[in-house]
């Protein structure tokens, strides 16, 4: 079965970097502008991606809310939450692991970098 | 500008005279992307000129930093997943059962690079023993540069970017700067010390377990049974031998008996291999 992703960025370019990147990996992939979007898109959706790439900053429900609102849907509890930011301190990634983040990359970041924490995660396409 | 045949040959010689290491035809891509920095750092912007500037009798410190430049590898944290995973789960419970428990485990990353390998092994062992058992972690390298990053225990952001669990981040790291430095509790745990694998080894003490790994592949075949020879004779009567995935030593080296142990193969002398072995130290 194909793995399904949202990539959550409001920088469009960012989007289109990591659906490349997903998408080579053999990932079936969706993209949405912000914490909101991407809620609005999982109400929405037949079938529950598995894995969310998730920026912080964004206007609109940022990424640290959207892992809370996620967390708090037990309709979501199969979605794993990779949050993919330049928030770099330590204070910073241990409050989105609390919040409920599985693992968390640091931009900027390689092709290699974002397959290591997918497969961290037990995601490897086909799976 | 693509390397003259005579320079390639030359790199290709000194690589294969200093480190044993094979550089076949088609690689002289790697050599110019590899050796064009080392090229700019002393004025030079065309790669022949830059090895006959490494020719000259006086530049050894030039010829010995090629060496290097060729003989460094890309590594990550906790590189094969599968392999930490089958370690941890059904190797370290073999050592563990088969070990009084005041004796520490000995582990060698042999092509240690700048210490991802055996820092990741230092995280698995304190997060599987805790305080109950001690463990030692030796780290080898031929290259000089790698070995002293490996020693700071300090890395780029991108660096750590490459198959970090966060949770290893925070627990094991701290932020100075744009870098991150190692803890160092975990750093006690783990030496390093400068080893060619193509030339004789001295004053390793007997190890539970040797990781090999992407490395074998870069020898001719008498250069692999050498040092699988001289790996056995470092190993533990019943210690073991991990490989990269892609490597093995059948038809290098038939003293070894393999198992597979999850995601894992590893090696270990059989036998009868320890008396012969004896005979030929």
């Amino acid at each position: 079965m194909t793995v399904q992703a949202i990539v959550i960025d409001d920088s469009s370019a960012m989007r289109m970097i990591l659906r490349r990147i997903v998408t080579k990996l053999g990932f079936e992939v969706d993209e949405a502008v912000d914490g909101r979007d991407a809620l609005d898109k999982l109400n929405a959706a037949e079938q529950v991606p598995d894995v969310a790439l998730i920026d912080w900053n964004m206007p609109e429900m940022n990424g640290l809310e959207f892992i809370q609102a996620v967390r708090s849907d037990p309709r979501y509890s199969r979605l794993t939450l990779l949050m993919v930011t330049t928030e770099s301190e330590q204070s910073q990634i241990v409050r989105a692991l609390a919040a409920g983040a599985h693992e968390y990359l640091i931009k900027p970041f390689t092709p290699d970098a974002v397959a290591e924490k997918l497969e961290i995660l037990g995601l490897t396409a086909g799976v | 500008m693509a390397i003259a045949s005579t320079d390639f040959n030359y790199v290709a010689d000194l690589v294969r005279r200093e480190a044993a290491i094979v550089l076949e035809p088609g690689k002289e891509y790697l050599v110019e992307a590899r050796l064009l920095p080392l090229a700019r750092e002393v004025g030079h912007t065309d790669i022949g000129q830059y090895i006959r500037h490494a020719q000259q009798p006086a530049n050894r410190d030039q010829r010995w930093a090629i060496v290097e430049a060729l003989t460094t590898n890309e590594t990550s944290w906790f590189r094969d997943a599968a392999v930490f995973e089958g370690f941890r789960k059904e190797l370290l419970p073999r050592l563990l059962e088969t070990r009084p428990a005041h004796q520490p485990l000995r582990i060698w990353s042999a092509a240690a690079s700048t210490g991802q390998e055996a820092y990741s092994l230092a995280m698995l062992l304190t997060e599987e023993l805790g305080i109950s058992r001690k463990f030692e972690i030796v780290g080898t390298d031929i290259s000089r540069a790698v070995l002293a990053q490996a020693r700071a225990g300090r890395y780029t952001q991108m660096e750590m970017n490459r198959g970090l669990p966060a949770r290893h981040l925070v627990r094991y790291f701290a932020r100075t700067g744009t870098a991150w430095q190692v803890d160092p509790q975990l750093q006690r745990c783990v030496s390093f010390r400068e080893l060619n694998l193509a030339a004789p080894f001295s004053g390793l003490p007997r190890f539970d377990v040797v990781f090999l790994r992407n490395v074998l592949i870069y020898f001719d075949l008498s250069t692999k049974q050498t040092i699988l020879r001289r790996v056995r004779q470092t190993m533990a009567s019943d210690g073991w031998l991990v490989l990269g995935t892609a490597e093995t030593t059948r038809g290098i080296d038939e003293e070894f008996e393999h198992t597979r142990l999850g995601g894992l193969t590893a090696y270990r002398a059989s036998a009868e291999a320890p008396l012969e072995l004896t005979r030929r130290a």
